[in-house]
C-alpha cells in the first residue's frame, strides 16, 4: 500500500495562548481542577455554615443569669435542663407531632402524583407535572401563607363552598372537635397543618417520583407474575423501592416543618412551635442560651431520624 | 397431545402500529418453543399476550383449553424468566427466590426450603442470602429461572433469556436449559433473535416478521426448507437468488434458497470469481460473485484459501437449490 493513495491526515485543533496553555495543565492534573471547583463552596460550608453552627451548639451550654439577664460564659446543662420545663416541653412535643403529620399527609398526598409521573406521564404531560410541582416555589412564601388565611378564615372560600353545598354543620362539628378544631380552620391545628403540607408538598413529590422512575417496569411485572395483585405488589416491590425517595423527602418535610417560625405565627392557635420559641427567646428576651438550645433539638430530632430511617433499612434499595 | 398456548387471530394494535397482526399458533405440552424474529417482529408482544402483560385487541387466547381473555397475570400458572431477569434488589437470593410462595402465603421455613431446593436445580445452592447485586450476568439469570420455576408453573416463559451472556456462558445455559426442560417436561417457549440458539434448543421454531408468523416447524424443516425469502434470509443468512438466475442454473422460474455450506469449490463447474474471504476457524466464509449475483460459500477451515480475485469453479448438488414460495415478480 503506497502513503500518496491516503489523503493527508487531519492536523489536531490548534489552541494556542494562556487558555490553551492552562487547559492542557489541568488535563493533566485532573485533582487540581477538582480542588479549585470544590475549594470555594468547602471553604463557605466550612466557615460560614459549620462555624455559625458550632458557636450556636457552644451557646447553648452557656447560661443566663436570672437577675441581671446576662449570659454567663461557664459550661453548664441548666439550659437543657430548662427545655424540660413542661411549657418548653410541650413546644418540642407540639412540633414533632405536627412535623410527623405534615410528612404522613404529604407521603400519602404525593405518591399518586409521584407514581403518575413516573410511570405515565410523557413529553408535554411531563413537563407539565415537572412545572405544576415547582410552581408552588416561584411564588413568596409570604403570598401564599396569606393567601391560604383568606381560604381559611371564618369568612373565607372554605367556608363559602361548605354553605353553597349546605355542609356548614360538618364543618363546625369538625371544628368543635378537640385538638383538631377551634373557632375557624384559619385559627386550629388543621389549619397550620394544611398550609404545612402545601408549602412543602413539592419536596416530597420530587424526591418521590425521581425513586419511582427508577423502577423498571419488569419489577412490577414480575411480581404480576409471581403471583402478586397489585396490592400485593405495592406493598412488596413498589414501597420497598421507593422508601428511599419517601424518606428523602420526608427528610425535607420534616426538618422544615420542625424549623418554621412563619406558618404557625399566622396560620393557628396561637401556641408556640419551636421555631417560634427560638425567634421569640433569641429575640425580644434576649435569652441566646435557650434559644439555641431549643433549635438543637430539630439537629437531634432528625439525627434520630435518620438513624432510624436507616436501621428499618430505608436506604437498602440506594 | 394437549395444546398448551393457543392463538386463535389474535392481534395486538398499539395505535395505528400493528405489532401483533393474526397470529394463529398452537405450542403443544412440554415441548420447547422458540419464538424467532428480528426486534419489531412481534415475537415479544406476542409472549407478553401469553404472560398476560398485554391483552390482545381481537382474537382469542387459550391456555390449556382455558381462555384467558382479560385474565391478569397475577391468576394465570405462567411465569416468566424475564430478559432483565428483573430481580428485586430489596431482597436476597432465597426471598427472591421464595417471593411466589410468599405471595401464596406458604409459611416461611416451608417457602425457604423451597426456595433452596429450586436454586439446587439451576445449580446455585447456598447462595440465598446474597444480593441479586453481588452476583454475575450468569448467576442472575439461574436466580431469575430458580424464582420462576419454584412455582412449578405449566408454561415457562422466557424473554430473550440468553441475550446479555456472553458467548461461553451463553452455550453452556444453552445445554442447560435444554436438559432442565427435559427433566421438568415444563412447556417452554423462549424469544430469540439469534437464529443459532433457536435452531439449537428448540423443538420446533415459530419465524416472525412484521407481526405475522411466517413459518412453523422443526429447527430442521426452518433451516433446510424455509417457505420465503424472508425465512431463508433470516435463518441461516442463505444465498437467496432471483428467478432469472434460478432458471438460468437449471431450475424453475421462482426465487430459490442455496444454503452457503451447499457450495463446494471444485476445478471445474461454474466460474465465479472471489471477491473476498475471512477465516471462522472450523470453516472459512467466501464472498463469490456469479454472473454479479454475490453469493456467499462456507467452506471447510481446513481447505486453502482462493485468492482474492482468482477465478475458481463452483458446485452443488441437484437438490441444494431449494424454490421459496414468493412470487416470482
Amino acid at each position: 500500500m503506497t502513503a500518496s493513495a491516503l489523503p493527508p491526515a487531519l492536523p489536531p485543533a490548534a489552541r494556542g495562548g494562556i487558555a490553551g496553555a492552562l487547559s492542557d495543565a489541568l488535563w493533566r492534573r485532573p485533582r487540581l481542577l477538582l480542588f479549585l471547583m470544590l475549594a470555594p463552596p468547602l471553604l463557605w460550608l466550612g466557615i460560614i455554615y459549620l462555624g455559625s453552627l458550632f458557636s450556636l451548639l457552644a451557646q447553648s451550654f452557656f447560661s443566663i443569669d436570672e437577675f441581671s439577664g446576662l449570659i454567663t460564659y461557664e459550661w453548664t446543662l441548666k439550659t437543657y435542663g430548662e427545655l424540660l420545663h413542661p411549657a418548653n416541653l410541650d413546644i418540642i412535643l407540639r412540633t414533632v407531632v405536627m412535623a410527623g403529620a405534615v410528612t404522613l399527609g404529604a407521603a400519602v398526598v404525593a405518591f399518586p402524583i409521584a407514581y403518575y409521573a413516573a410511570r405515565y406521564a410523557t413529553g408535554k404531560w411531563k413537563a407539565l407535572f415537572y412545572l405544576g410541582a415547582m410552581l408552588p416555589l416561584w411564588s413568596s412564601y409570604l403570598v401564599k401563607i396569606y393567601a391560604w388565611k383568606l381560604i381559611l378564615a371564618k369568612e373565607g372560600i372554605l367556608n363559602w363552598i361548605f354553605e353553597q353545598l349546605h355542609l356548614t354543620p360538618l364543618l363546625e362539628a369538625y371544628l368543635a372537635l378537640p385538638l383538631v378544631g377551634g373557632n375557624s380552620l384559619s385559627v386550629s391545628y388543621t389549619g397550620t397543618f394544611l398550609v404545612f403540607l402545601y408549602v412543602w408538598l413539592p419536596y416530597m413529590i420530587l424526591p418521590t417520583q425521581a425513586a419511582l422512575e427508577r423502577v423498571p417496569s419488569s419489577m412490577l411485572e414480575a411480581s404480576a407474575d409471581l403471583g402478586g395483585s397489585p396490592a400485593q405488589t405495592f406493598r412488596h416491590v413498589l414501597l420497598p423501592l421507593a422508601l428511599p425517595g419517601i424518606v428523602a423527602g420526608s427528610i425535607f418535610t420534616f426538618s422544615l416543618t420542625l424549623g418554621d417560625y412563619i406558618i404557625p405565627q399566622i396560620i393557628g392557635s396561637s401556641r408556640l412551635f419551636i421555631g417560634q420559641a427560638v425567634y421569640a427567646h433569641q429575640g425580644t428576651a434576649g435569652n441566646i442560651p435557650l434559644a439555641a438550645a431549643f433549635s438543637v433539638v430539630p439537629i437531634v430530632i432528625m439525627g434520630f431520624y435518620l438513624w432510624m430511617a436507616k436501621r428499618k433499612g430505608a436506604f437498602d434499595a440506594i | 397431545m394437549t395444546t398448551a398456548v393457543e392463538f386463535s387471530s389474535v392481534a395486538r394494535h398499539f395505535g395505528s402500529v400493528r405489532a401483533v397482526d393474526g397470529v394463529d399458533l398452537a405450542i403443544r405440552e412440554g415441548e420447547f418453543f422458540a419464538m424467532l424474529g428480528p426486534s419489531g417482529s412481534g415475537k415479544t408482544t406476542c409472549l407478553r399476550l401469553i404472560a398476560g402483560f398485554e391483552q390482545q385487541t381481537a382474537g382469542h387466547i387459550a391456555i390449556f383449553g382455558e381462555t384467558v381473555d382479560g385474565i391478569p397475570p397475577y391468576r394465570r400458572s405462567i411465569n416468566t424468566v424475564f430478559q432483565d431477569y428483573a430481580l428485586f434488589p430489596h431482597l436476597n437470593v432465597a426471598d427472591n427466590v421464595a417471593y411466589g410462595p410468599m405471595i401464596r402465603g406458604v409459611a416461611k421455613a416451608e417457602r425457604l426450603k423451597a426456595a433452596e431446593e429450586a436454586l439446587e436445580l439451576v445449580r446455585l445452592p447456598g447462595y440465598g442470602s446474597r444480593r441479586p447485586s453481588e452476583l454475575s450476568g450468569g448467576q442472575r439469570q439461574r436466580v431469575a429461572l430458580a424464582r420462576a420455576l419454584v412455582n412449578k408453573p405449566r408454561v415457562l416463559l422466557l424473554d430473550e433469556p440468553l441475550g446479555a451472556l456472553d458467548l461461553k456462558l451463553r452455550e453452556k445455559m444453552q445445554d442447560e436449559l435444554k436438559s432442565l426442560q427435559r427433566t421438568l417436561g415444563i412447556t417452554f417457549v423462549f424469544v430469540t433473535h439469534d437464529q443459532g440458539e433457536a435452531l439449537s434448543m428448540a423443538d420446533r421454531v415459530a419465524v416472525f416478521n412484521e407481526g405475522r408468523i411466517v413459518q412453523v416447524g422443526t429447527p430442521e424443516e426452518i433451516y433446510r426448507t424455509p417457505k420465503s425469502r424472508f425465512v431463508a434470509d433470516f435463518v441461516g443468512s442463505s444465498n437467496v437468488l432471483p428467478p432469472d438466475m434460478v432458471e438460468k442454473l437449471g431450475g424453475p422460474r421462482r426465487w430459490a434458497s442455496l444454503r452457503p455450506e451447499a457450495i463446494r469449490i471444485v476445478g471445474t463447474g461454474r466460474q465465479a470469481k472471489v471477491l473476498d474471504h475471512s477465516f471462522l476457524g472450523a470453516s472459512m466464509r467466501v464472498s463469490l460473485d456469479l454472473d454479479g449475483h454475490a453469493l456467499n460459500a462456507l467452506l471447510p477451515g481446513n481447505d486453502a484459501a482462493p485468492a482474492t480475485g482468482s477465478t475458481v469453479g463452483i458446485e452443488w448438488d441437484a437438490g441444494a437449490l431449494h424454490p421459496l414460495e414468493d412470487e416470482a415478480s
